[in-house]
């Protein structure tokens, strides 16, 4: 069959349960350029950008540094190095604050940039054609590339997919289907040569059967160029899909469903049914890895809200701080509400402006005065059901936030908590505001936290029983060789150890025994006597007699 | 007749299929007190009393101690206890130690003499150093025990509260401000 055809045929497409219709604020901020900002005077590059262990300062403080350098290497396989996205000197390394919803800080590296933008010699240009995909998928990591979408999972982990799973259908998620973000469409109606070059990488690294470009319904002209490029560059098996608006169809899990109708098995992969998801900012980012040497340096952040002068779409450096980009951006309009970072629905709020940009930072919205619903309190669930009506993982919202509150860990997991991907559309739909994927956030926080405490009390008991085993084993050594010292004692008794007295004793002893063995038994004047000599003992015994019958007085 | 060497026959032949069976599958010690023991914090402290997690597993089976002492484990330890046991959950013997936050030692190097003391105190090997040569804490492999503390003639083990990062910070869950049941509850 060929693909070819299926450019002007629209592919089947299948439905995934529940979703939501939200208002797009969109064209807010994809109607201008994306314009790329220079470097700030200082860059805060945190060390943990993606999932996975963070990465390793691995230069010193007042090290100069050039644009692409890397500054921190990955520790362990689910890891990403981190690089200096401009050149300058490494004032410091240390705790700064990072976006995170707790606004606690993290350590970074932070560079003082000398505003040249030097880079090193870039090596000899060649043909990735000629490269394994190991070789390739060496050099993504050494890129620093996680997912861009917002997941930041290692793609170099990604794409390793292993040898028994054989990938036969490659999607490339341009969905962007939460409000506001327009970053993936302004990508694709600027740089698609990026996204088609990166798309030929990944064909030749996993030969799939096919590819399909899944684009959202609401950006026509990005799906306009894509359509055009995909058709001028030949690749027969790639397929621009054209999906209808709904959230959360950009979740790998149910854009698989829908360009494929399979479903991903419960604690799967997506490879275990032959399929490999890339965002499509990821695509092109692995592009200029690969063709131009340039590791991930920047990434296109949508900042918009009413809250922002001027809304739109910005290259920006990894680690330039919020404040600088704003403030490039022309300033707040109006003292904003509240900063998300990330789409209204999955996002989190800031604590302030004072955090850097990172490679998962695909949107910062600075909210206006009742821009966003309030947050009210909280009311009781009624049980209406509507939350179970728009979940996209056909879950029970209502059971998972009683045996939240309950605390109840085990009840939870049985009802697949680790299943939400948390979207937020069962609390965008409660009736009684409950902030229902908090609870979920919590719950499985504490399901982590309890695996981590086991984990470390497992460990504990080894080493516990591994010291008393050691310190048994020490008292029988110490035993057995008293032991064998006294049997050592006993046997040799005139050995150097002896009392010199004692020997002595026993020496003469020895000898008197000997003596005594010689001599005959009797004495030798008291046989063959002579008369006289008979008479003589006589008369003796009868004076010793008559001596001890009469004691002196 | 044949029905009495039938029943005869049967109750010899299942005699010694119990007989084997009781020899070829024997079960070696207490199980229940590897499950006491899988659900205590191993942090083999002593607080309870016992020489360590396991001999106060031993114990909670032999009947000599209740289920509420463990203060590292706290009320998660004990109620955890009372589901597997099937006894009444107990208010904790010692509030005050269970209340504490976690910690971990740290040795205050400058100080350390090398005379080994809290070398020999640690239960799960968690000090390196040798004699006349500083010490130091494996703080990943430190249970918070605080068994080193008093050994030391220099006192110079402190006690370190765990810092709050982002790797162990935690989602709370949402409390009273925005959930009217859980106000009107409390």
């Amino acid at each position: 069959m060929s693909f070819s055809n299926n450019l002007h045929h629209p592919q089947r497409l299948w439905h995934f349960h529940g979703g939501l219709h939200l208002e797009e604020c969109k064209a807010l901020s994809n109607g201008t350029e994306i314009r790329p900002m220079p470097a700030p005077e200082k860059l805060y590059i945190p060390l943990a950008q993606h999932i996975g262990g963070p990465a390793e300062a691995m230069v010193s403080i007042g090290e100069t540094v050039l644009s692409g350098q890397k500054i921190g290497r990955a520790q362990g396989y689910i890891s990403a190095p981190v690089h200096a996205s401009s050149s300058g000197r490494v004032i410091d390394i240390g705790d700064y604050p990072v976006p995170h919803p707790s606004g606690l800080s993290a350590p970074c590296i932070v560079i003082q940039t000398d505003g040249e933008d030097r880079w090193p010699q870039p090596p000899a240009s060649e043909n990735y054609s000629s490269l394994q995909s190991g070789e390739l998928r060496e050099r993504i990591r050494e890129a620093g590339i996680a997912g861009l979408g917002g997941a930041l999972f290692p793609t170099s982990v990604k794409l390793n997919a292993g040898p028994e799973h054989k990938i036969s259908t490659l999607i490339i998620n341009a969905v962007e289907c939460e409000p506001y973000i327009s970053s993936d469409d302004r990508l694709m109606r600027e740089q698609s040569a990026d996204i088609i070059n990166g798309i030929r990488i990944l064909m030749h690294m996993l030969k799939p059967e096919r590819c399909l470009l899944a684009i959202e319904d609401n950006k026509p002209q990005a799906l306009d160029i894509m359509r055009q490029a995909v058709s001028e560059s030949g690749l027969k098996q790639c397929l621009v899909c054209k999906i209808p608006t709904l959230y959360p169809s950009g979740g790998e899990k149910q854009l698989i469903r829908i360009l494929t109708g399979k479903e991903v098995p419960w604690n799967g992969l997506p490879a275990n049914i032959g399929i490999l998801v890339q965002n499509v900012a990821t695509v092109a980012a692995i592009a200029q890895a690969i063709l131009q040497h340039r590791p991930l340096l920047s990434r296109i952040v949508t900042l918009t809200g009413q809250g922002i002068a001027k809304p739109g779409n910005y290259e920006v450096r990894i680690g330039t701080p919020l404040s600088d980009l704003i403030a490039f951006a022309g300033g707040y309009q109006q003292p904003p509400e509240r900063l998300i970072m990330g789409g209204p629905m999955m996002g989190f709020t800031l604590h302030n402006d004072a955090v850097p940009i990172t490679k998962g930072s695909n949107c910062i919205i600075a909210t206006g005065r009742d821009e966003l619903p309030e947050a009210v309190d909280a009311l009781a669930c009624t049980r209406c059901g509507q939350c179970e009506r728009v979940c996209p993982a056909q879950l029970l919202p209502q059971q998972l936030y009683w045996y939240a509150r309950a605390r109840d860990m085990d009840k939870i997991q049985d009802y697949n908590l680790f299943d939400c991907i948390e979207c937020g559309c069962c609390a965008h739909v409660c009736p009684s505001h409950i902030p229902l994927v908090q609870y979920y956030r919590f719950a499985k926080n504490e399901i982590w936290a309890k695996e981590e405490d086991k984990r470390k009390s497992d460990r504990a008991r080894e080493r516990h029983q591994a010291r008393e085993a050691r310190l048994a084993r020490l008292e029988q050594q110490r035993k057995s060789r008293l032991r064998r010292k006294k049997e050592a004692l006993n046997k040799k008794p005139g050995n150097k150890t002896a009392d010199p007295k004692k020997t002595a004793i026993e020496a003469a002893m020895k000898r008197v025994a000997e003596k005594k063995k010689n001599r005959p038994a009797t004495a030798a004047n008291t046989q063959n006597l002579s008369a006289d000599q008979e008479k003589q003992i006589q008369q003796a015994n009868a004076r010793r007699q008559a001596t001890t019958e009469d004691p002196p007085a | 007749m044949s029905a009495i060497l039938a029943i005869t026959l049967m109750a010899l032949l299942f005699g010694l299929l119990l007989g084997y069976a009781a020899v070829r599958f024997r079960v070696e010690g207490d199980p229940i007190v590897e499950k006491i023991d899988a659900l205590l914090p191993q942090t083999q402290c002593g607080q309870c009393s016992y020489a360590g997690c396991r001999p106060y597993a031993e114990a909670i089976v032999a009947g000599e101690a209740e289920i509420n002492r463990c203060p590292p484990g706290g009320e998660a330890t004990m109620l955890a206890l009372s589901d597997l046991l099937g006894v009444d959950p107990l208010p904790l013997d010692d509030e005050e130690a269970a209340s504490k936050p976690k910690a971990l030692a740290v040795i205050i190097e400058k100080d350390c003499i090398g005379c080994t003391l809290c070398i020999q105190a640690c239960p799960v090997d968690a000090i390196v150093g040798a004699a006349k040569q500083m010490h130091t804490v494996i703080a990943e492999e430190c249970t918070g025990c605080e068994l080193c503390v008093p050994p030391c003639p220099v006192e110079c083990i402190i006690m370190q509260p765990l810092q709050e990062t982002i790797n162990n910070w935690r989602w709370p869950l949402p409390t009273d401000e925005n959930d009217t049941l859980l106000r009107n509850a409390s």
